[in-house]
């Protein structure tokens, strides 16, 4: 996973490039949430462009990582998602809570 | 009688997060051989990762354990047995309901057993209190049509 800042827009970019299961989601979290917390961006990014995989351990990262940006008032978009990926997000009305944006940011 | 299957396979592997990639991996590998399509595979592992997930942080918890997987072929059918001598579940039905979790401090969600239901054809969740669980999922791999069929029908189109 890497991550990156742009200031000006207070939007904070993380590029996954791991399967998204319980292991990696255990080993990633702490990376994430120190970075938001040290940030403090109005905008998170999470591009999946490089996710192979992911099971429902996305859904609970992702409904984590929401809590997280409501208390520092930042929104969660997700982007570059694949079909199953999406699927997996829709079923657990996740979608909801977050933006599914077609914007692409190069990192 | 045993009944007949054309292919079987077994794993065993001790119950360790890191172990979710390669059972996934190796029942995908397996599957291949009835040739599906990508999102059929992509199901198929997605399955696989919520019930060995299960075993490794409900079944067993903090402790360490064996989880057993076996995966059968059976003309353009595949039926996968996954299951662990942990703690059991004690309300089958209650487990399965959409978002039901005993762990949202560990951010689980709660949707596994929803998730393994709809991307396969069939599951079947037993279990035993303080003995263990078996969760079985079967899913037919849709025929894809040959390759001269193929060519007939873009003919048949013109
Ligand atoms: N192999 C298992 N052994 C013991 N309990 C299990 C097992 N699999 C599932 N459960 C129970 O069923 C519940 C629902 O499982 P699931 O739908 O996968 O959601 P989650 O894993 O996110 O909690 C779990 O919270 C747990 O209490
Ligand atoms: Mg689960």
């Amino acid at each position: 996973m890497e991550s990156k800042f742009y200031e000006k827009d207070k939007l904070l970019v993380f590029k996954i490039n791991e399967e998204i299961d319980d292991c990696s989601v255990q080993k990633i979290r702490g990376k994430v949430d120190y970075e938001i917390e040290r940030c403090m961006p109005k905008r998170i990014v999470f591009d999946f462009d490089s996710v192979t995989f992911m099971d429902s351990a996305g859904i609970g990262f992702i409904i984590g990582r929401y809590k997280l940006a409501r208390v520092i008032g930042a929104k969660i978009e997700v982007t570059n998602l694949s079909k199953s990926v999406e699927k997996i997000f829709e079923m657990s009305g996740v979608l909801r809570l977050i933006t599914v944006s077609k914007e692409v940011v190069n990192l | 009688m045993k009944e007949f299957f054309e292919n079987e396979m077994k794993l065993e592997f001790v119950s360790k997060a890191n172990n979710e990639a390669f059972a996934r991996a190796a029942v995908a590998a397996f599957a291949a051989q009835l040739d599906p399509t990508v999102e059929e595979l992509a199901d198929i592992k997605t399955a696989v990762s919520e019930a060995v997930t299960n075993c490794i942080i409900h079944a067993y918890e903090s402790k360490q354990g064996i989880i057993k997987v076996i995966a059968r072929l059976k003309e353009d059918e595949i039926i996968i047995e996954i299951s662990d001598n942990g703690k059991g579940i004690e309300n089958i039905n209650l487990a399965k309901e959409p978002l039901f979790t005993t762990k949202p401090n560990l951010e689980r969600s709660g949707m596994g057993f929803t998730i393994m239901e709809s991307f396969m054809d069939s599951m079947d969740v037993e279990s035993i209190v303080g003995l263990g669980t078996k969760v079985t999922m079967s899913k037919k791999i849709q025929p894809k049509p040959e390759e001269d069929e193929k060519d007939f029908l873009l003919v048949a189109k013109e």
